[in-house]
């Protein structure tokens, strides 16, 4: 249906130019994290616990230190003390203190001349460890009798009586599920887990660290959002955020596990020890799996009430999510109000513990939690709809969230897509290709809240009537053409004058990181209001010459024209002519806006997806695999079909084969690319997309965020494919080829 | 670290008996210089074998069988045309270590060496019969490939010796090999489990065969029973399930990270039988 308050006909947004990074990237020319050097760099090294869980009885590194060439040695006695809270958190992971809390946690680092040498350096520094209990797994973290691995981890919110290691408690709900239970013709009730996974970037945590005596220090880092790392940096290192200066290098993916420190304040605490010679920094793969954010892995109870005809009466879970050593950083907020999301059920209740275990501080991961709560619900909803011999995506549009509904979580639906993300599926030539035997079809659907959040954005008119647009949220995902659509359809120039550009911490009011979907939406959005700040400005320039008022002048393409035949009859004056006079007329004309950015829209996803399962191997193939999701409005379609297709190979990946390993000695097993096995190319068919546009009436050409929804249906919906091939139900990600071979081997027995 | 670069293969072996701490040799170096590079193994002598004439050459041999040279990559076994038709699963074993730049370097003297259970070329080797000759102080003597490796990462060899040449004998008529390996993924990944199944036909009918499961014992199994399962037999449906059973009772693996030792044992017998039809069509000329 036609909206009165969706603009079309757009110039530039909407078309794909070519992506403004794209000729450094290909030719290698594109700045990462660890190509930066400075004169006089050092090189360090990080010694790791080899231990889950171990007191650090004695670090002993005059050996290190005899070393020629070895300038620096930090442990913890070099760090501040009397922190608290998630401060305290911080620097406990970036060095440990009394104890080393999982395989991998920092216990000290080394500067040196070399890198070679800080490793050698780093193998002859001596720790002293006295081993103690550990306990990796959700589940047994809380069963009686785990040992609590840190005492008080318990916040207000955990009943009495629960184990030690539980650390926050969440319930909520609505309506009355026992009655909605009675009123069900089946109820159904399951426990499903997926383990933990990395974020799986490519480029390696990496930074250039330097601080005189003075405490004055400048950091050049991979991150999707250098003002955290300031901020964070400055909290463990003891030091004032304006005294750090930090700037963010091109990045190599990062997905949400860049938006927090992990080893950068090391660079800096080195290079002050060493006399302010700046210190480099760069993670190897193994250090990246073992010691950076992982996500969490999770444990989950479902029950589900269903009418025959596929109305959900009903809806109950229980979640139990691990996210490493310390606290607050397991998903439970998130993964709980994401489970019933694309529903409308009247009664719901909603419960959550968070625990901790001996393994890496979890990061945040594509859609935090999302992906965990849809495998449980989706994969359960699929095991009813198969039961009662439905079909899969009509039972979603009986029991869709639509607009104005009241969300599983509180809120009031404004305008959203999930039924359009429904019926293109249906209606999509993948969802009515035959099957052959061994292969099974599984759907989904997913979501994710988006987010809007702190952002300041600076836009400058050049002397030749270009445009250079300041932002400060790292470009993950094609942000910076995005925001350079934007701009340029606002100010009615070609997209090629308009430059953007990540800028560093003292160039901007505070923004947050490249997370929750927002930088093209909250970015975006800034920009465009910065770029009428500066029409304005042109305005009353144009105006001030042909000596009317500046109401009397209005901007488009490109240039300032009288209002109307009664202001007067001036030839247009365009942006550079008064960009080419601004010297005279004023001075430089720049746009500024901040803000928090309010208004975002929620994306809806549907998947659809045929796999092939050898059922003699229990191999799994990807045949095809749909995503449908809603993007608002697609400023650069490509960047828009690139996020669906990247979120659904992370989604497989977690569904198929990717997990932490841990050994009985509580050490991760497969710390390499060879045995953490994302998907590579040749596992995945070509994705096939469809971007609905049902566009955000909170943004000003509609955007949505599309970063994230994407990772959330594979979980289930590969799974239930596999279902469908193989008869047998995989309610433990992932899906590897034991776990379904044995499972279709017991279903035959 | 000391760097040689011998030009015979008797002064390798003497820099090699010479040396008293950690030795490695290099040839494609696809293991070595990535253990390096990991802080795996840190050598105190480096021993490129490269300079030395001919350990880049495939020679036929006037009985029809194959020479290769030590330091030949995976990608130039795969181009040779004539190697190819004679031991096709030899080279597909061959040809699954690493990505296209890893082919362009790794060897299969490097992938037996190595010493992994897991090797991809090592059950395709054993199952043709092939040899190694291992040059010492002492001089050269031929060894069955199988008899090399002794455990994960370790070999049989003395001190001194080096794997001086790889010999495959004559294929002559009416035989076929295959190598199939499972992994979960398409590329890039480890056999969980490898069989490598070469026979040779009178008619319709088997009347030599050798099979070689990899990855389900600390070294490759070269399996008389699995053999013998389908020697005399047409590989028919009886044929096929006595050598799914005898595989799987041959193999002894274990659980880890990569598969579970229930699943290898399934999969060992899956992969025979997969590996024995493929095999047997490209013994009868059906496949190539």
């Amino acid at each position: 249906m036609a909206r009165d308050d969706v603009k079309t006909g757009y110039k530039l947004i909407g078309t794909r130019p070519n992506r403004p990074d794209g000729l450094d990237k290909v030719t290698g020319r594109a700045r990462y994290g660890a190509d930066f050097s400075l004169p006089g760099m050092l090189h360090a090294a990080v010694v790791r616990s080899p231990h889950a869980h171990a007191r650090i009885v004695k670090i002993d590194a005059s050996k290190a230190l005899a070393l020629d060439g070895v300038k620096a040695v930090v442990t913890r006695a070099d760090l501040p003390t009397g922190l608290t809270g998630e401060d305290l958190n911080l620097q406990d992971n970036t060095l440990a203190g009394e104890r080393a809390l999982y395989d991998g946690h920092a216990v000290a680092a080394v500067a040196a001349t070399s890198a070679l040498l800080a490793q050698d350096a780093a193998r002859l520094i001596e720790v002293t460890y006295e081993v103690l209990p550990h306990v990796t797994d959700v589940d047994a973290a809380m069963a009686p009798g785990a040992p609590v691995i840190r005492e008080g981890v318990a916040d207000f919110s955990v009943p009495e009586g629960m184990h030690g290691n539980v650390a926050r408690y969440m319930e909520f709900g609505h309506g009355d599920v026992e009655a909605g239970f009675a009123a069900a013709d089946i109820v159904r009730e399951h426990t499903y887990k997926t383990e933990a996974t990395h974020q799986g970037y490519i480029e390696p945590h990496a930074c250039v660290g330097q601080m005189g005596e003075d405490g004055r220090g400048e950091m050049w880092v991979c991150t999707q959002g250098h003002w955290y790392i300031r901020r964070m940096s400055a909290a463990v290192l003891g030091i004032d955020a304006a005294n750090l200066r930090v700037t963010p290098s091109e990045i190599g993916g990062g997905f949400g596990g860049k938006t927090t420190i992990f080893m950068e304040p090391l660079s800096l605490a080195l290079s002050r020890k060493a006399g302010g010679r700046p210190v480099k920094l760069v993670m190897s793969r193994s250090e990246v799996l073992r010691a950076t954010g992982p996500t969490a892995s999770a444990s989950m109870d479902v029950k589900l009430g269903m009418k025959s005809d596929g109305t959900i009466t009903a809806g109950q879970v229980y979640f139990r999510m691990q996210g490493g050593a310390f606290p607050g950083m397991s998903p439970i907020g998130e993964a709980l109000p994401c489970a019933f999301a694309c529903y409308d059920i009247p009664a719901l209740k909603h419960e959550a513990v968070e625990v901790i275990a001996n393994r890496p501080k979890a990061a945040a991961y594509r859609a935090p939690g999302s992906p965990m709560a849809a495998f449980a619900v989706e994969s359960l909803v699929d095991e009813m709809c198969r039961e009662l011999k439905l079909d899969p995506i009509a039972v979603r549009l009986k029991n869709g969230a639509t607009n104005g509904s009241k969300s599983s979580y509180g809120p009031v639906y404004n305008v959203i897509g999930l039924k359009e993300t429904l019926e293109a599926a249906k209606d999509h030539l993948n969802y009515t290709v035959p099957l052959g035997p061994n292969q099974g079809r599984g759907v989904a659907s997913g979501f994710w809240f988006n987010h809007g959040g702190e952002t300041s954005v600076t836009l400058a008119v050049g002397e030749d009537g270009t445009a250079t647009v300041m932002i400060g949220t790292p470009d993950i995902g094609g942000s910076r053409a995005s925001i350079g659509l934007m701009v340029a359809e606002t100010l009615g120039i070609p997209y090629e004058n308009v430059r953007v550009n990540v800028v560093e911490t003292g160039a901007l009011g505070v923004n947050e990181p490249t997370h929750g979907s927002r930088a093209t939406f909250a970015s975006g959005k800034a920009a465009v209001e910065a770029a009428r700040h500066a029409m304005t400005e042109m305005c009353r320039r144009a105006a001030a010459d042909w000596g009317i008022d500046p109401e009397a002048v209005e901007w488009k393409d490109g240039a300032a024209h009288p209002a109307g035949p009664n202001a007067g009859k001036f030839p247009p004056m365009t942006i550079g002519e008064i960009g080419s006079k601004m010297g005279s007329t004023g001075g430089p004309i720049s746009g500024h806006h901040e803000v928090t950015a309010e208004g975002v829209g929620a994306s809806f996803g549907t998947h659809v997806v045929d796999v092939e399962v050898d059922p003699e191997t229990g191999r799994t193939t990807i045949l095809r695999y749909l995503v449908v999701q809603d993007a608002g409005t697609a400023i650069h379609p490509a960047y828009v079909e690139g996020q669906y297709q990247g979120g659904a190979a992370q989604g497989i990946g977690w569904a198929l084969n990717e997990e932490y390993v841990y050994g009985a000695d509580g050490r991760l097993q497969n710390p390499i690319f060879l045995d953490y096995r994302v998907p590579v190319a040749s596992d995945l068919p070509m994705i096939d997309t469809v971007i609905i546009e049902v566009p955000n009436p909170g943004h000003p050409y509609g955007v949505r965020g599309v970063g994230e929804t994407g990772i959330t249906p594979p979980l289930p919906a590969v799974a239930s494919a596999i279902a469908g091939a193989t008869g047998a139900r995989i309610r433990s990600l992932p899906c590897s080829p034991p776990k379904v071979l044995a499972a279709i081997m017991a279903a035959r027995a | 670290m000391r760097y040689h670069t011998p030009t015979s293969f008797a002064d390798a072996a003497v820099i090699a008996a010479a040396a008293t701490g950690t030795l490695r040799f290099l040839a494609g170096g696809t293991d070595v210089l990535v253990q390096m590079r990991a802080g795996v193994v840190q050598p105190d002598d480096l021993i490129d074998l490269k300079h030395i004439p001919g350990v880049d050459e495939i020679e036929q041999t006037p009985d029809g069988g194959w020479k290769i040279g030590i330091a030949v990559p995976g990608i130039v076994l795969g181009a040779h045309d004539a190697l190819v038709r004679d031991w096709p699963g030899v080279v597909e074993g061959m040809n699954l270590v690493g990505s296209t730049q890893v082919q362009g370097r790794a060897t299969l003297a490097g992938n037996l060496c190595n010493g992994s259970p897991a090797a991809d070329s090592v059950p395709g080797l054993i199952a043709a019969g092939a040899t190694v000759t291992v040059t010492g102080p002492n001089g050269s003597r031929e060894v069955p490939v199988e008899q090399v490796p002794a455990g994960p990462g370790r070999t049989n060899l003395a001190k001194g010796e080096v794997v001086s040449r790889i010999t495959l004998p004559p294929r002559g008529k009416n035989g076929g090999d295959c190598y199939l390996r499972f992994i979960p993924r398409t590329e890039m990944d480890i056999a969980v489990v490898g069989c490598a199944v070469s026979l040779r036909l009178d008619g319709d009918r088997i009347v030599e065969a050798r099979v070689a499961l990899g990855a389900v014992a600390p070294t490759v199994i070269l399996s008389d029973a699995a053999a013998k399962a389908i020697i005399g037999t047409t590989l028919d449906d009886a044929a096929l399930a006595a050598l799914t059973k005898a595989a799987q009772a041959e193999a002894k693996p274990i659980s880890d990270k990569r598969g579970t030792k229930e699943f290898r044992i399934e999969v060992a017998g899956v992969l025979a039988r997969r590996a024995a039809k493929i095999a047997y069509d490209r013994a009868k000329g059906l496949t190539k």
